[in-house]
């Protein structure tokens, strides 16, 4: 099996392929690349995403080719596709941050400011908290309820459909922080830098 | 609920762990990379590694540390120690930090925050202030380990650092740094209160009271310590059930 970690030159992404390395040793083939062709022959993408909506956008716009790829491989083909932080931000169809952003539109919903109450919530969102999980998630097999993830971030995705939430953190309300649609995952938290739950979640996505 | 953050931080000279007493008189005791791994290990929320000779040796032993511990380590990793330009932030994330603790750079000029930040993200951008009282309720920032006074009053210091993109503060009392006598909680009230972004409080822990006192009294998000955990004295998971005991919220 491939799994394909997309380097679209936004961020920092060494920690999502230390992680994935850690996890995949010896059970898949990890690729890190924003290579089309190769996205095409994976069976399983993970789009990381850090810095602003609008600069991850602007990135994997400048790539010529690959939003067409990632969408016909999560949305036409219906393969496994986890998107982490900005990377499932990026699945609404609006983001906020720096300006009015068009999103990739796969998961109707919009990604504003967290509301801190008039500054009672420090932002960024930074540190461990935990999840409540809302639904059954295939990447949630053997996570407890409740299990700690590490988070940074200051915006949270708000999906039209809440039938799409897996789980939600507790900062000044109920913020988004997992969702599942189909073959789409995306979690707001960090798993790579979750500790050994983190790594449990990365397991369960490339065993999908 | 967000948890308080207890942070373990390594100083480190020339490839080995190190901490001193108000920065001189350093002992060397231990391999940073085995170090991180028992405190992650351990339970630490993040690992902090600060390159004290940064600023007049060479870089490249660092680095190297840093990729060695992210492969092993699958917490935060924060990275500080002549952190100057855009370039040396590039080496050290792409060498596996989360996250890079500016000082001296981002005093002498607040806008390379700016710049910083655009360029990685506020999220990796940690501004740390090295602060000394001066008079009654007023604190002026030092650089270069606390050698250096610039005349800056650290509140405002700290207030400018978060407009111009630090996503997080490192607040060092110098006075207090290597001490054990506690955290100077008034100037950890004053900053706390003063800004919107986390404050990680540092320099002068000796119990685990201290720690206590840090998050609840001085307003912390974390509490960063070295030598408490270093030689021993408590462990991560010990100070985690300490301050639970006193219903702090730590991820236990």
């Amino acid at each position: 099996m491939n799994v394909t970690i997309v380097d679209y030159q936004s961020g920092n992404i060494s920690s999502v392929i230390n992680s994935f390395t850690e996890v995949a040793k010896g059970k898949v083939n990890l690729e890190v690349t924003s290579d089309t062709k190769k996205i095409k022959s994976s069976d399983k993408i993970v789009l990381p995403g850090q810095g602003s909506f609008k600069s991850c956008v602007d990135s994997l716009n400048k790539i010529k080719g690959l939003v067409d790829t990632l969408k016909e491989f999560a949305i036409i083909n219906k393969k496994p596709l986890l998107g982490i932080c900005v990377g499932l931000q990026m699945f609404a169809d609006v983001g906020y941050e720096e300006a009015e952003t068009k999103g990739l539109g796969w998961i109707s919903g919009k990604v504003s400011k967290i509301n801190n109450q008039s500054g009672k919530f420090k932002l960024p969102h930074i540190g461990w908290n935990e999840i409540e999980i809302q639904k059954e998630s295939k990447i949630f097999k053997d996570i407890k309820n409740k299990s700690h993830m590490y988070f940074v971030h200051s915006y949270e995705f708000i999906p039209n459909d809440k039938s799409v939430i897996s789980a939600t953190t507790d900062y000044s309300s109920k913020i988004v922080c997992s969702v599942e649609k189909d073959n789409l995952f995306g979690t707001q938290f960090h798993p790579e830098k979750s500790d050994k739950t983190g790594l449990k979640i990365i397991d369960n996505f490339i065993k999908l | 609920m967000l948890k308080n953050r207890i942070i373990p931080c390594l100083d480190v000279k020339n490839g080995r762990v190190v901490k001193g007493i108000n920065f001189v008189e350093l002992k060397d005791a231990g391999d940073p990379v085995e170090q991180a791994k028992i405190y992650s290990d351990g339970g630490a929320d993040e690992i902090c590694f600060l390159d004290i000779t940064a600023s007049n040796e060479n870089r490249d032993t660092i680095i190297d540390i840093v990729r060695k511990t992210a492969k092993e380590c699958f917490v935060p990793l924060t990275v500080g120690g002549g952190v100057r330009t855009i370039q040396n932030i590039t080496d050290l994330l792409l060498a596996g930090a989360d996250k890079v603790s500016i000082n001296t750079a981002a005093v002498k000029d607040v806008s390379f925050l700016k710049e910083a930040s655009k360029k990685f993200g506020t999220q990796c951008i940690v501004v740390a202030i090295d602060a000394k009282k001066v008079s009654d309720n007023k604190w002026e920032v030092f650089t270069h380990g606390g050698r250096n006074k610039t005349g800056i009053d650290a509140v405002e210091f700290a207030k400018q650092v978060e407009t111009n993109g630090a996503g997080e503060i490192l607040l060092t009392s110098m006075d207090r740094d290597g001490t054990k006598s506690g955290y100077d909680v008034e100037l950890l009230k004053v900053i706390t209160d003063s800004t919107n972004i986390p404050v990680i409080a540092s320099g002068g822990v000796g119990t685990l009271d201290h720690l206590y006192d840090g998050i609840v009294k001085g307003g912390a998000s974390a509490v960063l310590a070295a030598s408490i955990f270093h030689y021993g004295e408590y462990k991560i998971k010990e100070a985690k059930e300490y301050l639970n005991s006193k219903n702090v919220s730590v991820r236990l």
